[in-house]
């Protein structure tokens, strides 16, 4: 029997269509996947669902939840169903909880808005709630600030606050994108146990196609505002009717076409590196204490040759990565490029920083906004002096990264993120450096558009001979790009070796942990791709 | 949103045609006295009446206009000239002991009643336009200085920032072609508001004889002049004060327009 059913749900905004004819149904207690990529109206659909879609927005359709029609319902009767019957989480945990209230009274709250327990039993009540979700009084009192807790404990306390009153379905909108690999396995874990014992529905909102292969029985992909196909998550995934589905498909298991052209030597080496921090002083007279983000690394990168990075946040890869590109200094160990010292700031040469360059995670935040393209990508020539073409050079880096010259005229915010990513790419490659550090550099893309990049990088180091290192948290892209893979823990490598290796037989524990926390398409129900190919 | 706009530019805008009309114009000659005709009411002749030396009110506010916008302009100018570099300058060395000086430095100076300060050197260097200007100008520094820092500190943390470090641009560059292009849009707001700011400060400072001296025509003694002739001339005080207050109430609605009309977001939006 199915809980909720959605007929025919439109939704405009400001008469610019969002959804359309969207339908579906969500069965009791089961596990419900949306996927779809960014601007596919998801989590738009979720938002009907609770009645808290923008100003602006009109709503057309059908969406009957125990007998009343969502869509029509009053905003003081959606107040009601919100929290109590459905609840929701979003993705950023840091942002989801007030950081002035303790977490028990953040969780006591929905209970007391509803009225459903007294004030001594609303903190009850939040005590078990907060224990159901891994967070134990004993190590974990009611009486913490949400700073003071990770990422995923967070996440943890709004997963609590949002099953408080065992609502019937809980969406969670991409509630894992913004952790790590092994927070977001025992989220999951989390989360699939809650819909098991408390017989709650999950409508889980993702754009990762193996989280969704790992968790929901039924599964919806959409695209552009309408749903292009759904089913049963094992028949779908294996017959993959709809093209569309198909090529997410191919995209998010890419594996670009490399031929790499690894020279003898040592381009980059970094020898016992170690970067600290000063903490802030417990007291007014205590010594600062340290934090030792990265700890005696050591490694080394060939011409021509992709290296990954990989570790979780805070291990110290970001600390590394700023260090070997000169921007913050050592305090042990050396880093040579070429046999010539890195150094921090004005000290180190210009012509050996022209020699590397960087492609940053974020598409947005990465261009100065005021600044046209053209200007943007030929900022690197502050290295070498700008040549007399260099604005013919500019534009044949643009034509290179698939974009065209006419857009140095543009500004960035006329692009897409994947374009800005090319205009990035571009940025990095005028001066025809040696050396690219990949900083997250496709973690913010969509699969398509990652699978186009990733792409581009390969055929970039084939043409130029360029060596990449690769930093990310995301192993099964870096699997696939890398010939060579480090693993970062804690600010030490805890296991390196040739990517395939690694990947096929992982000796340190901790590399085993991260893999096995991956989730994964499980290989037989790729198994229709091969056969459609051939 | 669009009407306290469209309302607060068309007030600042008559107040500043006002001054620029006055440089070259004024319907009567404001120094001439005509006691003969004191005191008149709002007439043909004299739209806005006369004061108690039968000048010719409206021509003395065009005047004084001229007085309030020079002084506020040139101490909001002090205050950007000063105040934005020492901001960009904290901004770029966060943390550090230069940054920790110069915004202690800053809460020193705002630490101060502007006012008791602004006394203080009108009564070491004797009471002028130029000395007002000085002390209202002085205390726009750590304005400005705070909200350059503020906007900036953000923008360091941005990966063009990066970009532009792993090009080899040092500070003072990364500065001026980065940071100051996009804290702009702050500077204007701040500047608007810290200029109607100004403009009260000269008229609180004239109004106690500490500002313009005359025969310079001010606002603020204009006020202070009508004080005593309230109960038989009001309208020798009203206007004054509506010169103020509408100039002021203008350069407000101004700065919130620009603030919406400037942040890139409602931009996108429109």
């Amino acid at each position: 029997m199915s809980l909720i059913a959605v007929r025919d749900l439109s939704v405009s905004i400001h008469r610019r269509p969002i959804l359309a004819g969207v339908t579906f149904d969500l069965a009791e207690g089961g596990i419900f996947g949306l996927v779809g990529e960014s601007g596919s109206g998801k989590s738009m659909t979720a938002l009907a669902l609770m009645g808290l879609l923008p100003e602006g927005a009109s709503v057309a359709g059908r969406a009957e939840f125990g007998g009343r029609d969502l869509l029509t319902l009053s905003e003081r009767a959606l107040a009601g169903i919100r929290g109590k019957e459905i609840g929701m989480i979003f993705q950023e945990p840091m942002t989801a909880l007030n950081p002035m209230k303790t977490i028990g009274d953040q969780v006591a709250e929905t209970l007391l808005v509803h009225r459903a327990a007294s004030r001594d039993g609303a903190r009850e009540a939040a005590r078990d709630k907060l224990a159901r979700v891994g967070l134990p009084a004993d190590r974990f009192p009611l009486s913490l600030y949400p700073h003071e807790l990770s990422g995923g404990q967070r996440q943890r306390v709004a997963i609590a606050m949002a099953i408080a009153l065992r609502p019937r379905l809980l969406i969670a909108d991409e509630p894992t994108t913004a952790l790590d690999v092994t927070t977001q396995a025992q989220i999951l874990d989390l989360l699939k146990g809650l819909t098991r014992d408390e017989g709650m529905a999950l409508m889980l909102i993702t754009h990762d196609l193996a989280v969704v292969a790992g968790m929901a029985r039924q599964v919806a992909v959409m695209k552009g505002g309408h749903i292009v196909e759904e089913g049963a998550t094992e028949t779908l995934f294996r017959t993959r009717a709809h093209d569309y589905t198909r090529r997410l498909f191919a995209a998010s298991d890419h594996r670009p076409v490399r031929r790499p052209r690894t020279r003898d030597g040592s381009l980059l080496s970094v020898e016992h590196a170690v970067r600290e921090y000063l903490l802030p002083r417990p007291s007014a007279f205590a010594p600062h204490p340290r934090l030792r983000a990265v700890d005696g690394v050591s490694l080394t990168i060939r011409p021509g040759e992709s290296v990954g990075l990989v570790g979780e946040s805070g291990c110290g890869k970001s600390t590394l990565s700023r260090a070997i590109l000169g921007l913050d200094p050592l305090q042990q160990g050396a880093i040579r490029l070429d046999g010539q010292a890195v150094t921090a700031g004005h000290t180190m040469p210009r012509a050996l920083r022209a020699r590397m360059q960087v492609v940053f995670q974020d598409p947005y935040g990465s261009f100065n906004p005021r600044q046209r393209v053209g200007r943007l990508v030929a900022e690197p020539f502050h290295l070498t002096g700008t040549p007399r073409d260099a604005r013919d050079r500019v534009a044949s880096a643009l034509e290179e990264v698939g974009l065209s010259a006419a857009d140095m005229g543009k500004y960035i915010h006329e692009f897409s993120g994947g374009q800005r990513q090319r205009i990035a790419i571009a940025r990095a490659l005028i001066i025809r450096p040696d050396l690219i550090v990949l900083d997250e550099a496709v973690s913010a893309l969509d699969v398509r558009v990652r699978a186009q990049v990733l792409d581009l990088l390969a055929a970039l180091q084939e043409s130029h001979g360029l060596a990449y290192l690769f930093v990310s948290h995301d192993l099964s892209v870096v699997r696939r790009v890398t010939d060579r893979v480090l693993v970062m823990r804690k600010g030490r490598i805890v296991e390196e070796g040739p990517t395939e290796e690694v990947f096929a037989g992982p000796r340190d524990p901790y590399t085993q942990a991260l893999l096995a926390a991956t989730p994964t398409i499980p290989e037989d129900w790729k198994e229709r791709t091969h056969a459609a190919r051939d | 949103m669009r009407v306290s706009f469209a309302l607060g530019l068309a007030l600042a805008l008559s107040a500043l045609a006002a001054a620029l009309v006055a440089l070259v114009w004024t319907p009567y000659d404001t120094s001439t006295l005509a006691i003969a005709e004191k005191l008149q009411p709002p007439s043909a002749t004299h739209w806005l009446g006369t004061d108690h030396f039968g000048r010719d009110i409206a021509s003395l506010l065009m005047a004084g206009a001229k007085t309030s916008i020079a002084v506020a302009l040139v101490a909001v100018g002090i205050g950007m000239g000063a105040g934005v570099p020492l901001g960009l300058f904290a901004a770029a060395t966060r943390g550090s002991l230069a940054d920790e000086v110069v915004m202690r430095g800053n809460d020193l100076v705002f630490a101060f009643p502007s006012l008791v300060i602004a006394i203080l050197i009108t009564a070491v260097f004797g009471p002028s336009a130029t000395n007002a200007i000085i002390a209202i100008g002085i205390f726009n520094i750590p304005v400005f200085a705070r909200v350059t820092r503020g906007g900036a500190l953000s923008l360091w943390t941005l990966d063009f920032i990066r970009a532009a470090e792993v090009a080899g641009k040092g500070r003072v560059r990364i500065s001026a072609e980065h940071i100051l292009p996009n804290i702009l849009n702050l500077l204007i707001v701040q500047g608007t508001i810290q200029f109607s700011l100004g403009i009260l400060a000269e008229a609180g400072l004239s109004y106690v004889g500490l500002g313009a001296q005359p025969p310079t025509p001010s606002w603020g003694r204009m006020l202070a002049e009508a004080q005593t002739m309230v109960t038989i001339a009001p309208h020798v005080a009203i206007f004054p004060g509506l010169a103020i207050v509408l100039t002021v109430l203008g350069l407000n609605l101004l700065g919130d327009g620009l603030r919406d009309y400037l942040d890139p977001r409602s931009r996108r939006a429109a």
